[in-house]
Parts: C-alpha cells; structure tokens; sequence
C-alpha cells in the first residue's frame, strides 16, 4: 500500500505540491490526470524517494520513504518507475539493459537475470529484439524495453509518468496495450496520462491533479461522467 | 658549403638499440595512460562528489596539470621530491609525471563528456535500485569513456611524446633517451635523430590508426 499524508514540495519559491493526500491500496490501478506543471512527475519522483519532500509523509508498505534511516536502494526495489522520456541505456543491448540492475542491484546470476530478462521482453512484445541497442529501436518499443527493465526487478508497484507523451501517434496503441496487460494481471499501478480514454478503461480511480493538490478523486464512471469542480470540467472540455 | 657527409649505415646499425628504447617509451606511455585514467576516473568522482575538500583536491590536480609546462611536472616528480628525501628512479620519475600529466587532462576531457550524458540516465539507474556509485560504474562511465575515446586517443601520442622530456631527469633507456647517448658517442646527430623521429611518428601513427579500429569494434551502438 501507497500512503501519501499531507505531502508538500518546493522548488525555491514555487511550492508544487501543497498538501497531497492519497492511498493506492495493493492492487488499485490509479491514473492521475492533471494540467501541465500541475506537479503530476514531481509526485511520482517523490514517492520513489528521487526528490525530498518538505513536510508530510509517504509510506510504502509501511515504510517512510523520506525518513533518515530508510535505505532507499532496497526501497526503490519494490517500486518501478517508467518516464515520459525515454532513458534506455544506449551502450548496452536491449538484453542487457534488462539484466543490469538484477545484476547488480538484486544480485542475481547471469543466467537468473538472462532468464528473466527474456522472460519480461517476450512479454511485452520484444523478444526479437534482444540483441539489439536502443538506438534501433522506435520510441515505443524504447518504452515497452524500459517497462521490461522496471518488471524485471519484480516490483509490487509501478509508476508510469507519461510514458505514451513523446510518441508519436501509431506508437501509443502498442504502449497503452502493455499497461493494460499489466493492469489486468493485477499490478498496483500509478498511471500519470493525458489519454482519457485509457484513464477510463482501465483504471479502479482516476485522480485529478489541479494546482498542486488533487482537486477531485474518484472511479472513472463517476469523475468523468459527472465532474463537479468547474477546473475538471474545464479540463475534460478542453482535452476531449 | 656544409660539409657534413651523411652515414647512415653507421647510424643504421644502431637501429635494434633505438627500437629497444621504443619498446621502453611505449611501455611508459601506455603504463601513463592506464594509471592516468584510472586516477582521472576517481578525479572525476571527487569532481561529482558533495564533499568540498575533494572537489578541492581534483582542481588543484586538473589546474596544475594543465597549466604548467609537462617537463617542470616531471622536474618536480624527481628532483621536488627528492628534496624531501624521495629519490626516485628517473623511469619511475617519468612516468608518474606523464601520468600526474594524463591524469589532468583526461579529467576534464571527463568533465566535458559528462556534459553530453543526459541527468536521466543516472535518475533511471537510480530508480532500479542502484547506488550512486554503481550507476556512474555501470551507466555513466562507459559513456563517458566512450566520448572521450578520441581525446584519449590524442593523450595517449601526447604521452608519447612526452616521454622525450625523460632528459631533464636523465631517464636514458627511452627512445630519446638512447638517441641521445648515440648522438653524445657518434655525433651522427641528424642521422640519429632523423631515425628516431621516424619511429616516433610510426609510434603515434599506429596508435592513431589502431585507436580508430578500436573505437569501430567497441561502440557498435
Ligand atoms: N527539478 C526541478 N527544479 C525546479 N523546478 C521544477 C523541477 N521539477 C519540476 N519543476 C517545476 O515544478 C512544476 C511541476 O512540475 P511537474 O513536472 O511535476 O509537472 P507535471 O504535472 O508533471 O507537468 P507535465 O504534464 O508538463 O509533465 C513545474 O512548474 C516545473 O517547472
Ligand atoms: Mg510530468
């Protein structure tokens, strides 16, 4: 489980996060939608322990991210996380980018991570393309690689932020369709997207960034179907 | 009229002692380089690192060893030290001072290949779990080796060529320094030095070329 308590977050003067609360309970598949700046990315990186928070707590299974003695390596373990840029490793092959931190993070064998590596490429759709740098791949199949390479350390959760954003058009489908399978398998899943109509397919709750805190939550039928704040209404409108 | 009769036969039978000085040059410059990028590695971790004092300690390394001539770096290896009651051999001499020299400059051929690596890299290493230092071992340095492939390259004939400073500290077992001693003997001086010029640019130019096969071969991406 995600505990999110009262979060807030500057960068110098400009306060980001002005008091989020959340929980994404085990299992939840949560898309959080929200204008641009609103601080959607800096929730995500916070939640991984990447950024410092200013007041407030995050708990993941109990654990308190941002407090001193919290070893956040064996954290981040627990919690993959795929950005809206695409951050392949380009001097490694597709394999070995997936086998890089089983390695070494988890310690796992060369054929361990080998095995699992080709096991979660397969998986999402890249199993011809092991041997392969990045370079050759297109911008989604970069993606479903970095997908793979955060599956493959076996997260209970995943944070996507925008994964589908810098891809053009014929290549959001085969992304969307990863995340689906993913969510159907019962993953806990943190989706920051503008695709409306995958925040209402596939998610338990959809979340309403708007300024800083989250304006409006609440199960896709509802928030979308009858949006209460004049900003959602003004940000449905405007996206459709 | 000059009347200098050239004799290269003379100057030719000394040919297996310059080679022999050759191998020793090469082995210096290639024993600099290893040593140099090994420290300018570490150099670059201090650069990176939050604590002061060793940001301090690679500058003041980076500054000096690039500018101040190479030849007062490897005087002071030998003599500075000596001065301190270290005496050390004018090999040894030599070589720590091409290598104090490498070091220097690769550590800001370093920094300005960092430049090129995108923050993102280290922050999805970082998300997999990895620690700091293991991001930068596995993710950033072998970008950032990769890029300065070619100003290494440039650094290793640069090392080369330094090892003809050996003289200020009688280092006489290296090319320029078996040269040299044929010169003070046989004063066939341009004869010998016209030959030891010549396998100092097949040196530099087999590196060069071998450099550029190399980098071919190892960055396929
Ligand atoms: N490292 C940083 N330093 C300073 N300001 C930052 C930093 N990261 C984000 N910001 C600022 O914080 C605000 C929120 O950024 P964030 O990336 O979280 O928004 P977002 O909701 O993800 O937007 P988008 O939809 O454009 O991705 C923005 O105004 C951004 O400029
Ligand atoms: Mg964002």
């Amino acid at each position: 489980m995600i505990e999110i308590e009262n979060v807030r977050k500057s960068f110098g003067s400009l306060e980001v996060l002005k008091g989020v609360s959340l929980t994404v309970p085990k299992g939840e598949v949560l898309t959080v939608i929200g204008g641009s700046g609103s601080g959607k990315s800096t929730l995500l990186t916070c939640i991984n322990g990447l950024e410092p928070i200013d007041s407030g707590r995050i708990l993941v299974d109990g654990v308190e991210v941002h407090a001193k003695g919290t070893d956040l390596n064996r954290l981040r373990r627990k919690i993959g996380i795929v950005f809206q840029q695409w951050n392949a490793f380009p001097h490694l092959t597709v394999l070995e980018n997936v086998m890089l931190a089983q390695r070494k993070v988890l310690g796992r064998s060369r054929a361990e991570a080998e095995a699992e590596a080709v096991r979660q490429l397969k998986h999402v759709g890249l199993g011809d393309k092991l041997s392969v740098y990045p370079s050759r791949l297109s911008g989604g199949q970069q993606q479903r690689m970095a997908i793979a390479r955060a599956l493959a350390m076996s997260p209970d959760y995943m944070l996507f932020d925008e994964v589908t954003s810098a891809l053009d058009p014929q290549l959001v489908g085969e992304v969307l369709d990863t995340l689906r399978m993913l969510a159907a398998e019962g993953m806990t899943m943190i989706c920051v997207t503008h695709e409306m109509k995958f925040a209402r397919e596939v998610s338990d709750r959809v979340a309403f960034f708007h300024q800083g805190v989250i304006a409006e939550i609440a199960p896709p039928e509802e928030l979308f179907g009858a949006p209460r704040t004049p900003e959602l209404q003004k940000f449905l409108a405007a996206t459709v | 009229m000059f009347n200098y009769t050239f004799r290269w036969n003379q100057a030719l039978k000394s040919l297996p002692q310059m080679l022999e000085g050759a191998l020793v040059t090469m082995e210096i410059a290639i024993l600099s380089m290893v040593i140099g990028i090994a420290i300018a590695i570490v150099l670059t971790l201090f650069r990176l690192s939050p604590l002061r004092p060793l940001r301090a300690v690679a500058a003041v390394w980076v500054e000096i060893a690039r500018n101040t001539p190479a030849l007062f770096q490897i005087y002071m290896v030998h003599f500075g030290l000596g001065s301190f009651g270290i005496h050390l051999t004018p090999y040894l001499s030599l070589l720590i001072g091409i290598a104090y020299n490498n070091a220097g400059y690769l550590t800001e051929n370093f920094r300005g290949a960092l430049t090129a690596i995108p923050e993102t890299q280290t922050r999805a290493a970082r998300s997999l779990g990895m620690t700091s230092l293991q991001a930068f071992r596995h993710v950033v340095m072998p970008q950032m080796l990769r890029i300065a492939f070619l100003p290494m390259t440039n650094q290793m004939v640069w090392a080369i060529l330094m090892t003809s400073l050996g003289a200020v500290v009688a280092m006489n077992s290296d090319l320029y320094g078996v040269a040299n001693d044929l010169n003070a003997r046989t004063f066939r001086t341009f004869e010998i030095f016209a030959i030891a010029a010549v396998i100092f640019y097949l040196i530099t130019k087999t590196i060069t070329i071998s450099a550029r096969l190399l980098a071919a071969r190892l960055f396929r991406y």
